[in-house]
């Protein structure tokens, strides 16, 4: 044996280096079919390296204290050598990350990876997202901007609105009656130290989760189903080296994209970097128009859809909680929309344009046209996850029309309530957005549109 | 229907205004970062006009000497005048509280207001104060209505009061509307050579905004090709690794 056998041997005997080496990446089998929307995990691994390294060096020049913060991102921006180089990575960083996250979501959908038997991973996923969000949330604070006070007074008074407890509980979220040196403090707290310990755990369980089950594919097919006489899958191919050196050239075409809005439009417009947030906080001065950073935005959307605050607050919750459902309630045994109906993949391809024009609307001030689109498309996104459910098998004419008449009377009756002369026409037009949605998912299922294909025994190449 | 297909539209035009634009028409400022005898004039007018009463407190003397290609002895002989060490950065002796007192508001440091503001709104709101006799310092302001700020320019721009027209809005009320000015006592310059100055003036402060944008768009390309380089590279690994799967 030569010497880094020996090496190896000794450490082996202490440590499972090899058989982790080995069950995670050099004899990991993962499908050879992957395209090019399996590049967002691996990026999304690298932006959390990229946070968390910027974010270190970013901590060693930051002071969380009210009347410091934001000269210490300041003097980080023109004092410390390439802090803005540092900084600028962290900020576009951030929002780097939840476009990739997006994506990675959309690609589970596209091709059903949160089915059976990969609940556990989507579960992890979404809680990690969740983490994401109160991560992205808490050193949005930070600057110390404008934005950054008034966007966290609006969020943390959102849990004001909770019945009984809420008064208190949001004052205890603050540590002050209004946002302040303290607050400042406990999120850069949970910034820097608690929220990524939650992140990181959650990210080995969800990689742990998947080396378990094995990757799906754009296919939907299991390739363990297909193995070798030496127990490989045939369509596998081992992880490293070959999704190690593919997934190098994501890295360098995402980094293109990276490096194009860090040193060229660090700010996009006023989406990633806030204008208002280069005015130091002020509690005594309201800036014009709050509005949360881009990522959050259909969400918010969905909390401004609904007139009682407690209540919007909930249609906001359910809109993220709905989506770790997801796995009971798409049960069509066809994982990829290769082989689903024509149906479906209009309805996913619908959902993310709903999803992305929720965003749109929530960084806009909300007038009553707009604020009449962000109650109709929020419908649309929660009836979105029942056709999921409702297109998981085959069904009557009468389940159809029956559910078409339901959920279109529930909405129906709350536009009746709401109806008055200044808005009736506004609201009898608008009613067609999620009723013809509803009716062309439900009774579209009787057409050829809703045509499945056969699934294919192997991957096809 | 039509109402739906225009709210559609609108929700696809991104906010524009999500600095305090409030719906007034900005004038191009058209700066140009890398005219360095623009930045050097925008300084000298910044030291002289606005740092009496502004502060720009994150801005240091000797950084500005150096992206202005200045020695710190010019800077302290052209430059400095309420700062002992060019190491210092741009405070003010004006105490916050009488400033308060005075201007009615707190007088806001200029370090990064390009970056709150913009360059268009600087260069509009600067050529924008115009006589009004309600106001207490005389003068009011066609971007920033009511504004607590002097006309700090005036010798260089000269004094204008606005020509207004009588319009009815869509509800049948008569407004008030400034369609032009009128020089009620001329400056030290002219109407063009003021917005020239005022041109170098907001040059300067977006360069104080983020002095890392003199260098970040030189860096940027360089990051840019040796990222194509790299992709080159790591194009053909994986062209070499996967010639085996099928």
């Amino acid at each position: 044996m030569s010497k880094s056998q020996d090496f190896m041997a000794w450490i082996d005997a202490r440590f499972p280096l090899t058989k982790m080496w080995e069950e995670h990446l050099s004899k990991y089998y993962a499908p050879k079919n992957f395209n090019f929307w399996y590049f967002f995990g691996s990026l999304a691994l690298l932006v959390l390296v990229i946070q968390i390294v910027t974010g270190i060096f970013l901590t060693m020049n930051y002071k969380p204290d009210a009347a410091l913060a934001f000269g210490s991102v300041e003097y980080i921006m023109r004092d410390v050598y390439g802090g803005w180089i540092i900084r600028y990575m962290h900020s576009t960083g951030a929002s780097a990350f939840f476009i990739v996250v997006y994506l990675h979501m959309f690609r589970g959908l596209m091709y059903g990876s949160f089915k059976q038997p990969r609940e556990l991973v989507w579960i992890f996923g979404m809680l990690i997202y969740l983490a994401l969000m109160a991560e992205a949330f808490m050193g949005y604070l930070l600057p110390w901007g404008q934005m950054s006070y008034w966007g966290a007074q609006v969020i943390v008074n959102l849990f004001g609105a909770i019945p009984v407890i809420g008064e208190d509980l949001s004052i205890w979220i603050r540590g002050d009656y209004v946002i302040s040196d303290a607050t400042l403090n406990r999120f850069f707290a949970f910034h820097v130290i608690a929220v990524p310990l939650v992140l990181l755990a959650l990210v080995v369980a969800h990689i742990i989760a998947l080396h378990e089950v094995g990757s799906n594919n754009p296919d939907g097919v299991e390739i363990k189903k297909n193995k070798g006489p030496d127990g490989v899958p045939l369509d596998g191919i081992p992880f490293h080296p070959y999704y190690t050196v593919k997934d190098i050239v994501g890295v360098v075409v995402f980094l293109m994209f990276f490096a194009a809005v860090m040193f060229f439009y660090p700010e996009m417009g006023g989406y990633f970097l806030e204008h208002a947030n280069f005015v130091p906080a002020d509690p005594l001065k309201t800036p014009e128009h709050i509005a949360p950073v881009w990522y959050f935005t259909p969400f918010y959307t969905m909390l401004r859809a609904v007139p009682d605050p407690f209540l919007g607050v909930i249609a906001m919750g359910a809109g993220v909680v709905i989506l770790f459902f997801l796995p009971w309630l798409d049960k069509n045994p066809i994982k990829s929309w290769r082989y689903r109906s024509a149906l479906h993949k209009i309805n996913l391809i619908f959902f993310a344009a709903v999803f992305i024009y929720l965003g749109y609307l929530g960084v806009n001030p909300p007038e009553p046209v707009l604020a009449e689109m962000g109650l109709r498309f929020s419908e649309v996104y929660f009836l979105f996850f029942f056709v999921l459910w409702f297109h998981s098998k085959p069904r009557s004419v009468g389940a159809a029309i029956g559910s078409l008449v339901v959920l279109i009377g529930l909405y129906s009756i709350y536009d009746i309530v709401r109806l008055n002369e200044a808005n009736q026409s506004l609201v009898m037009t608008s009613w067609l957005i999620p009723s013809v949605y509803l009716a062309f998912m439900l009774l579209g299922t009787f057409t050829n549109l809703n045509q499945e294909k056969p699934v294919p025994e192997r991957v096809t190449s | 229907m039509k109402k739906i297909i225009t709210a559609f539209l609108l929700g696809f035009v991104p906010v524009l205004a999500l600095a305090s634009g409030g719906g007034v028409k900005l004038d191009k400022a058209d700066i140009d970062l890398h005219d360095q005898d623009s930045l050097r004039r925008g300084a000298k007018l910044f030291v002289n006009y606005c740092l009496s009463c502004h502060s720009a407190a994150y801005m240091r003397y000797n950084r500005m000497g150096q992206d202005l290609g200045l020695t710190d002895a010019q800077v302290k002989e052209n430059l400095m005048f309420a700062a002992e060490k060019v190491g210092e950065t741009m405070t003010i002796a004006m105490p916050a509280d009488d400033a308060k007192r005075w201007f009615g508001t707190k007088v806001p440091d200029l370090s990064v207001v390009a970056r709150a503001r913009g360059a268009d709104w600087l260069y509009s709101y600067l050529r924008g104060f115009h006589l009004d006799s309600s106001r207490p310092w005389g003068v009011n302001n066609t971007v920033f209505k009511d504004v607590g700020m002097p006309h700090v320019l005036w010798e260089l721009e000269g004094l204008k009061k606005p020509v207004y027209e009588v319009r009815k809005n869509h509800e049948g009320e008569e407004e008030k509307h400034i369609v032009g000015f009128e020089t009620v006592q001329p400056g030290k310059l002219s109407s063009a050579e003021y917005d020239l100055a005022v041109r170098d003036l907001v040059n300067f402060m977006v360069y104080m905004g983020e002095p890392a944008k003199l260098v970040r768009y030189k860096i940027g390309v360089w990051v840019l090709l040796y990222l194509v380089i790299l992709f080159v590279v790591a194009y053909a690994l994986k062209k070499e690794y996967w010639k085996d799967v099928h």
